[in-house]
């Protein structure tokens, strides 16, 4: 075996605290290390040329870089050494900058010494690395788009366009989404209408979209390049090829109800059209207004209708198909304006929300008022967004502008009319919005900087005050309307909810759908093949949501497009010789990847890579690549190698990717923590077995952490429960022994929880500081004492 | 003629002491005037609550000359409107504990006539030195 070893000075980064050539001197009297060399710039295209001579000038075989962190250029260097010929699984990075050179940068001697540590641990894991090959599934051309709004037609046009197929998901019967029910679109003053109905028409003309409304999702199983979905068809009692969309079943139905298309402003029949530019252009029997299907009550529509297109007998229809990559555009809901007492929406007649406006100036301009406009007309802006009282803290991005909109609309149909805009911050940030707001201040709106503090009626009813500060003159307005708007926020869908917990999708503190990285991966998310797009991943605008939504389509095309995608061999094997078939695994795996004949073995691919099962076992038949139990404890003893008599060390194990990260971000900010900390990169806080923890006891660990991402966003089902279940294990050992069981710990993280995971790392080894050393007899035999448990158990 | 804010370390302080006293960070205010629209006593203030609040997070001290701090009745209609969840009634009171922890006397006894002295109910004497004092 021969291993290589560069050592990098990031430009200064590194070097300027860490010793890189003491670390370097360190590395060359580590075992099998044949090769040794530091540089400037390991990442440079000089630096990835080092490497590739250095591995044929000296027929290395393995190679360890000390660096940044993998995060940042694993990649790279993985290419460097399969380019030199090698497996890419050889290469192992010892993370020296966000790990050392960084957090300790106000104690070098202890960064040094870290560093040489963590490239001893590098080059233990580099001596028992496979030459694995890279493994690649193959992928088809098939995708679902969750919502059938502007983003969901985005998405789907694209898609479609480039030649693959697209299941179309919308739970309305007609697609088209929020934008149907807009007057005109910001800041240029298109009839949404217009330029929305063509889009829509283009869906069911295109060859490769099967369009599915009024259908819901079910359930969602599998992974990337194997969806398997479940819908559920509602049944619309009208057979949508042959209806003509005459309006003769709506003319005669005798039942009315509010029509949710107009905001509840108009009432429509049981049976009807979704929308004057519905696609598909079907009628749609409501069941739950009808007066009744079974027993039948009245049958009218049937009477009339020509084609015979009406259908009492229709049932819900479940329907399964497999796609590759899904595309999420589940949009928002509006913020429920009855929430915000103090304006009385629902209370007061003259109090409405912006898009009752939308419709009212929809049907004005038809002439066909749905009720008066009034004179003198209020805009209360963030309505909903921007307030704790409500539990939304974020902003809505859309209000400010799209109540400048309405102002121009209510001021071009009555130039007389006074409008007056009430706002905390006026947001007029996109393209062409700030000549839009200025154009709105030309034509005479006032806008009034004070958010609205209440809006009270008289007792008819018809005349509505409002009690504001006008800010910037710090004196009180108190004032008669007759129409008061309420510019609603925008909140996530229930769509959104629902479909984030059958993909297990992140949310983010404002419960939007989560990306994968806020500012390079906008439109992933952390399940393979699964992205965002449009208002599920947070307010935005139609431009927005139609970039995004293109956005998605063609990262969904990236993946599918080669027809086969590449995959991490981190994966679970078995040691079939330790095997004896006793299937306890089997229900361990949240992936369902293990199947037992005589023996078990896996199914690579369906593995997620968690390494849970492993733990389970009771004879240590499980196993994983790139992090075999071996490696595992190499890295530990090589961990604990450096440990000098009164010092501690406790041992982090850090999920991929989040606990991990989260050191690395901690790193990034130069935020110190103790230099006691060993920080272990594992796929999953499940990885590290209960024997794993105890032998890391048994070498003279004082603490060891275990870091997970938050059950709801971890990408590994069950990873949590398995390692309280591990955590639990080693307590109990540790306790019969009289070691303090507080010495194992472990926590869920998100991305955002930098100084909970630090205070944690530090508050333990505070905790170990003062428990003092574990004395050395009773470190001996733990690992004996659960092999002695396992055997009682299995009795 | 305009004012002047001259911005010091001095101001700093200020804003620094109010916002410990009170608990609330005070740079939170995004002086949307909420508290101001809602506030009944309002009207009879020489400052809004939300200039109150501008003033203390430029580190003004001369809002604790106001009279509105006093005419605050810690009534909490701000508190339970306020969008950035500030507790301005905790403000005021810190406001009026500055002014009160500096025990300054505004009426001295020795300088009462002794016929008022003799007149005044003694109610209205111990009542007038609570109120001037601070």
């Amino acid at each position: 075996m021969r291993v290589g070893v560069y050592v990098c000075h990031c430009g200064g980064n590194i070097s300027e605290t860490v010793d890189v050539h003491e670390v370097a001197s360190f590395a060359e009297g580590q075992p099998d290390v044949v090769f040794v060399q530091d540089y400037s710039h390991m990442c440079s295209e000089t630096g990835q040329k080092m490497i590739l001579d250095g591995i044929r000038d000296n027929r290395l075989d393995k190679v360890v870089v000390a660096a940044c962190s993998p995060q940042f250029h694993e990649k790279t260097f993985m290419a460097a050494v399969e380019n030199a010929g090698l497996s890419p699984y050889v290469l192992e990075i010892a993370n020296i900058r966000e790990q050392c050179a960084w957090p300790h940068f106000d104690s070098p001697d202890a960064a040094t010494d870290k560093a040489k540590d963590l490239v001893g641990m590098a080059i233990a894991k580099a001596r028992l690395d496979e030459s694995l090959a890279k493994r690649t599934m193959p992928i088809g051309k098939r995708v679902l788009v969750v919502g059938g709004g502007i983003a969901g037609i985005q998405a789907s046009l694209d898609l479609g366009d480039a030649g693959f197929k697209v299941y179309l998901v919308e739970k309305e019967p007609t697609i088209g989404g929020k934008m149907t029910k807009l007057s005109r679109t910001f800041p240029t003053e298109d009839c949404a209408a217009c330029i929305l109905s063509p889009k829509m028409a283009d869906v069911p003309s295109n060859p490769n979209i099967e369009l599915l409304t009024y259908t819901e999702i079910e359930d969602i199983k599998g992974y990337l390049g194997n969806y398997e979905v479940t819908v559920v068809r509602k049944p619309t009692y009208v057979d949508q090829g042959k209806c003509t969309a005459c309006n003769r079943c709506s003319e005669v139905c005798p039942v009315k109800v509010p029509d949710m298309l107009e905001e509840g402003l108009a009432s429509r029949k049981a049976i009807y059209l979704a929308s004057p530019i519905a696609v598909p252009h079907a009628y749609v029997l409501d069941s739950q207004a009808c007066l009744g299907l079974f027993p039948l009550a009245c049958e009218r529509c049937l009477e009339v209708c020509e084609p015979g297109a009406i259908d009492y007998d229709q049932k819900p229809q479940t329907l399964t198909f497999t796609v590759d990559t899904i595309i999420v555009a589940t949009g928002y809901d509006i913020f429920d304006a009855r929430e915000k007492k103090v304006y009385g929406m629902g209370r007061l007649k003259n109090v409405i929300t912006a898009l009752d406006l939308e419709r009212m100036i929809v049907h004005a301009a038809e002439g066909n008022p749905l009720r008066p406009m009034g004179k003198r007309i209020a805009f209360i802006q963030c309505v909903g967004s921007r307030d704790e009282q409500v539990g939304n803290e974020h902003c809505s991005r859309v209000c400010c502008m799209y109540a400048t909109k309405l102002s121009q609309l209510l001021k071009r149909s009555d130039p007389k009319r006074d409008v007056y805009v009430f706002y905390t911050d006026l947001r007029a940030y996109g393209k062409g919005f700030e000549e839009y707001y200025k154009r709105a201040q030309r034509t005479g709106v006032k806008f009034v900087r004070g958010r609205v503090a209440e809006v009270n009626g008289d007792s008819s009813g018809d005349k509505v005050t409002l009690k504001v500060e006008d800010t910037l003159t710090r004196r009180i307005i108190e004032s008669e309307f007759d129409l008061v708007v309420l510019s609603v926020g925008l909140r996530p869908s229930r769509g959104s909810k629902e479909i984030a917990g059958i993909l297990k999708l992140g949310e983010g503190a404002d419960g939007f759908l989560q990306e994968a990285h806020p500012k390079f991966r906008p439109v992933d998310t952390l399940t393979d093949g699964v992205f965002i797009c449009g208002c599920a991943q947070g307010p935005k605008d139609i431009p927005d949501t139609v970039a995004q939504a293109s956005a998605a389509s063609s990262r969904a095309i990236r993946l599918m497009n080669r027809g086969r995608y590449d995959i991490a061999p981190v994966i679970a094997f078995v040691h079939e010789h330790l095997c004896d078939g006793c299937g306890i695994c089997v229900d361990h795996c949240p992936a369902g990847a293990l199947v037992l004949s005589q023996t078990v073995s896996v199914n690579e691919a369906v593995c997620s890579g968690c390494g849970s099962c492993i733990a389970s076992c009771p004879t240590g038949a499980l196993d994983m690549h790139c992090y075999t139990n071996d490696q595992l404890l190499e890295q530990i003893r090589a961990s604990l190698a450096g440990k000098r008599e009164g010092e501690a060390r406790v041992l982090v194990f850090a999920d991929d990717q989040t606990t991990y990260r989260l050191a690395d971000n901690f790193g990034t900010g130069k935020l110190s923590y103790s230099p006691d900390v060993r920080i272990f990169r594992v796929p999953s806080g499940s990885r590290i077995t209960p024997r794993l923890m105890l032998q890391a006891f048994e070498l003279g660990a004082d603490g060891v952490f275990i870091g997970e991402s938050e059950e709801k966003s971890s990408p590994f089902a069950h990873s949590v429960a398995a390692i309280k279940q591990n955590v639990a294990a080693v307590r109990a050992i540790l306790e019969e022994r009289n070691i303090d069981p507080d010495r194992v710990r472990f926590s869920e993280f998100v991305t955002v929880m930098l100084t909970a995971f630090v205070n944690q790392m530090n508050s333990l080894v505070e905790f170990v500081r003062a428990a003092g050393p574990i004395p050395d007899g009773e470190r001996e035999m733990l690992t004996a004492r659960l092999t002695e448990q396992r055997q009682q158990e299995a009795v | 003629m305009t004012d002047k804010i001259v911005i010091s370390e001095e101001n700093e302080e200020f804003l620094a002491k109010v916002s410990e006293i009170s608990g609330q960070v005070i740079t939170l205010c995004d002086q949307c005037g909420t508290c101001s629209g809602g506030c009944p006593m309002v009207t009879e203030m020489d400052l809004t609550p939300s200039q109150m609040m501008r003033m203390v997070q430029m580190g003004q001290r001369e809002v604790l000359d106001s009279k509105a701090i006093w005419y605050c009745a810690s009534c909490f209609t701000c508190t339970v409107r306020c969008p950035r969840g500030l507790d301005l009634s905790k403000v005021a009171e810190a406001l009026r504990q500055i002014t009160l922890r500096r025990a300054v006397d505004y009426i001295d006894i020795n300088n009462f006539p002794k016929d008022d002295l003799a007149r005044l109910p003694q109610i209205a004497l111990v009542a007038g030195m609570r109120k001037f004092t601070g």
